[in-house]
């Protein structure tokens, strides 16, 4: 064989091997243990729409993170006033990220001016006007703080959500931010969507606050709430009858203790009732947090608030130091065991709205894989049946390089590590019907050529140079509105728009390459002479 | 074997009037069906919502469908068959975003199994919320004008080999385009504004193979969404990216019709422009058959086998490539001739 054709022949051999080298992983279950030390392992990954599963868009409400960062800048403030003996009235959080403060003597501006620059650097201090004698100030967080809390609050979450969805075991879930505030969740092949959604949301802000049973609960009701308390009920539902009741508790608003201390939440069972319950294990520091709160309150009632939702508040019996706690309630089996998920994992820093849902049962995944196969068989059947009748042989040829096309698509698709959707399998059909525009347009140059009297050889000559360049100008065209769909589509249109592009670069080696190298092999080689086309 | 005669001479040109009569007759009637509809049936990609795939273990009309659905506020959804007549599926949407989407799949789940017992299957359940409709709207509409601005560059430059004429070209459309855009003028407007500059610009600079490419392509479209206006089929995401390819397509055939105008007029320069443009259709009338006839084998396997999902896609190629072969041949290369009238017979030959 020549040499140029020889050449031609290894670069085919090794695409096609590699090709394969690359599908193997996607094909086959058990692959020998010094495959992955040199070969690639990628599989072709099947989109939610081919595999069943749910795929949901959530934003972060950052904005609450930072309001809540703020509450806590408040309740620091004021042990900072009172430490220094700053007199003060009307300190409030104002809006998303402004603190209001009143201080009730002139001599204390300038302390306490310098006191807050010191101490509060994220805080831009500026006087307002206030009436006499009383230097009122807003305190304002700097844009770059705020942009870094929101940003914080936005890892945070991901991170958390990550470790819920972790605990839940989903086989492959893919977390990933998205923009500034949003976050990308695709759980393939979930069975109870329902439930992964109320893990994932829940804020699972665990608190707690002290009982104010100096006041009556009774009055505050009416509106008339004492400074530094809050009303927060006990929600109780009875699924014998569905009713709700709330129970008002009215607590003390100052977090004494929140979950971030919990090291560990586990599910008992209750031996009475046969109820479950979970126990909290603090780690040190929340084990001597507990200790100091129990030991100075007993007799007291200490709230558990879960997500402003006070859970239990029993009497303080005795100073507590082994660092455990109770979280009780007509919990099913599976409600106990998502909430040590929750508390496990820690709370959410921000409240998480779902933007948008998309579940995939399984049955219908299947159908879709199914169908989309027999349409790509009957499709690619029916084009090559009908080259090989209208081209003869060299028809045949240009099924041969479709054959091939498919081939390198799917390990494209693997190389990539993209993933396959169902229009990206309808992307692969349209590859089928389009890539035999190359050949035909080769094709019917030759048999020109051949009508204006001149041999195999050179008509096959003519043929491909003069077809090259309007094939490579109209593939182009179709590239661009693949590339333009890539760079802006989502999920199923973007692997439409990847399985487009790589048939298109791939149909032409397919087309003209490939062809080129099997016709010059029997007219160059084998010296046929007559040409079948 | 040959379906078409080498010697064939169909005189393409001549029948331009016929043509463009019944190309202006579709886009018209394109016109007065979107208006009569209401504009385009937009699915919950792009208004947010809720769609539901459900099937029964037997056959429910959608009046009983919902009715049971009454008990949760929904009567007023639009359902609808879905995919093969004999599954007993159907797809329930909800285009209100203004209740709590969240949980809907499994209220209707719940309100569907009181009404007709254990048979009934949630297949699948789309919930958009209105930011991501916004979103998807804008992303949809990027596409389109990024595709259309690629579009027309690559043509201005490739046909009439005037490279500066379509960086000018380009340019110019990014600033009217963004002047516009600053005026706070909506997404779809600055697609007909960047379309309709784009034109002008080709009409103004003479670029009469990038003006007939362009035309062609706008037909094209145009009528694949009256089809869908017709039908009352959805317009989603997947939809436009069936668009795009459409245009992708249509694009190629008019290229390979203008490249053999320009490979004979190079040869036949004494020969009159019509003559030139009737022969060069008919001598890449045989791949044009032939690639349309391939094409349109493996959609017609999608449109009949592929399913629900991928069915309105595969009718939109169906369509689009119908129509997108017809304009080649009868809208795209007739409007070279505008610039032929002004008395230029052999003069612009290139």
């Amino acid at each position: 064989m020549s040499s140029k054709l020889t050449w031609r022949v290894v670069v085919i051999a090794l695409s096609v091997l590699g090709a394969f080298v690359y599908l193997v992983p996607s094909i086959s279950q058990n692959l020998p243990p010094w495959w992955g030390k040199i070969l690639p392992t990628d599989k072709v990954h099947l989109g939610l729409d081919l595999r069943g599963g749910m795929h949901l868009t959530l934003e972060v409400e950052a904005q609450k993170a930072v309001e809540s960062n703020i509450e806590r800048v408040v309740e620091e403030l004021k042990y900072d006033l009172r430490k220094n003996r700053f007199r003060y009235q009307d300190l409030k959080r104002v809006g998303t990220d402004t603190i209001s403060l009143t201080l009730l003597r002139e001599k204390d501006r300038k302390p306490f001016t310098e006191m807050f620059e010191a101490n509060y650097p994220d805080f831009e201090i500026t006087e307002v006007p206030g009436s006499a004698g009383r230097p009122s100030f807003r305190l304002v967080l700097r844009p770059k703080a705020k942009e870094h809390m929101m940003r914080m609050a936005v890892e945070q979450a991901l991170e958390t959500i990550r470790n819920r969805i972790d605990q839940f075991g989903v086989t492959e879930p893919d977390i990933r931010p998205q923009g500034k505030n949003r976050i990308l969740i695709q759980l393939p092949g979930i069975k109870d969507a329902e439930r992964a959604k109320r893990l994932i949301g829940k804020t699972a802000l665990l608190e707690f606050k002290l009982v104010d049973e100096d006041h009556s609960v009774q009055e505050a009701l009416k509106g008339n709430i004492p400074p530094g308390d809050e009303i927060l009920y006990k929600v109780a539902y009875d699924p014998k009858t569905g009713r709700v009741t709330k129970i008002p508790f009215l607590l003390k608003k100052r977090t004494l203790l929140t979950g971030q201390y919990i090291s560990d939440a586990r599910v008992q069972i209750d031996r009475q009732y046969n109820e479950p319950y979970v126990t909290l294990t603090f780690d040190r520091r929340g084990a001597k947090l507990f200790a100091k709160i129990t030991g100075e309150n007993i007799k007291k009632r200490l709230a558990i608030v879960l997500d402003n939702k006070v859970n239990s508040a029993p009497v303080i019996q005795d100073k507590i130091t082994g660092g455990r706690a109770q979280i009780t309630g007509n919990f099913t089996m599976e409600e106990a065991r998502d909430l040590a998920i929750v508390l496990r994992a820690g709370a959410l820093p921000a409240p998480v709205k779902i933007l948008e849902e998309r579940t995939v049962g399984p049955s219908l995944g299947k159908d879709s894989i199914h169908k989309g196969l027999v349409s790509m068989l009957v499709g690619g059947l029916s084009v090559i049946v009908f080259m090989g009748i209208y081209y003869s042989l060299s028809g045949l040829i240009a099924d041969v390089a479709l054959l091939l096309n498919i081939l390198f698509i799917m390990a494209g698709l693997a190389f990539f590590g993209a993933t396959l959707t169902l229009p990206g399998i309808a992307g692969i059909i349209l590859t089928i019907g389009m890539s035999v525009d190359a050949n035909v347009l080769i094709f019917e140059r030759i048999r020109e050529e051949l009508r204006l009297g001149k041999t195999a050889r050179a008509a096959i000559d003519a043929g491909y140079s003069k077809a090259l360049v309007t094939i490579l100008d109209a593939n182009i065209t179709t590239l661009i509105a693949a590339l333009v769909l890539f760079q802006f589509g989502t999920g199923p249109v973007r692997g439409f728009a990847v399985t487009l592009s790589i048939g298109i670069i791939s149909s032409l080696f397919t087309a003209i390459f490939v062809t080129r190298v099997i016709f010059d092999y029997l007219y160059l080689q084998k010296r046929m002479k007559k040409l079948s086309i | 074997m040959e379906f078409i005669k080498p010697d064939i001479n169909i005189d393409f040109i001549g029948k331009r009037y016929i043509a463009f009569f019944i190309s202006g007759s579709l886009i018209v009637a394109t016109f007065f069906l979107l208006i009569w509809r209401g504009g385009p049936n937009y699915g919950v990609d792009f208004t947010g919502g809720v769609v539901i795939q459900v099937r029964f273990d037997k056959k429910h009309s959608a009046a009983q469908i919902k009715k049971a659905l009454t008990p949760i506020d929904l009567q007023d959804s639009i359902v609808q068959e879905f995919g093969e007549k004999g599954n007993a599926e159907y797809l329930i949407r909800v285009r209100k975003t203004n209740i709590e989407l969240t949980g809907l799949g499994k209220k209707v789940e719940g309100a569907l199994k009181n009404a007709f017992g254990k048979g009934v299957e949630i297949r699948r359940v789309e919930m958009v919320g209105p930011k991501v409709g916004r979103d998807l709207r804008q992303k949809a509409l990027f596409a389109i004008f990024y595709a259309i601005l690629f579009i027309a560059i690559y043509i201005s430059g490739r046909f009439e080999l005037k490279w500066l004429m379509s960086i000018v070209m380009a340019i110019s459309l990014s600033v009217v385009v963004y002047i516009a855009s600053s005026f706070g003028v909506k997404v779809t407007w600055l697609i007909v504004i960047a379309l309709a500059v784009t034109l002008g610009l080709c009409w103004a600079l003479k670029l009469r193979y990038a003006l007939g490419a362009i035309f062609a392509l706008v037909h094209d479209v145009t009528i694949t969404v009256g089809a869908f206006a017709l039908t009352d089929r959805e317009i989603s995401l997947a939809i436009i990216a069936a668009f795009l390819t459409i245009v992708g397509y249509s694009l190629n055939d008019t290229i390979i019709v203008f490249d053999r105008i320009r490979e004979n007029l190079k040869r036949y320069r004494k020969r009159p422009f019509v003559e030139i443009m009737n022969q060069s259709i008919n001598e890449t009338l045989s791949r044009t058959v032939l690639t349309s006839s391939t094409t349109l084998f493996v959609v017609l396997a999608l449109f009949v086998l592929g399913g629900g999902v991928i069915h309105d896609f595969a009718f939109a190629m169906l369509v689009g490539i119908i129509v997108g072969t017809y304009s080649s041949i009868y809208i795209a290369s007739p409007i070279l001739l505008i610039w032929e009238r002004s008395g230029n017979q052999k003069a612009s030959r290139k």
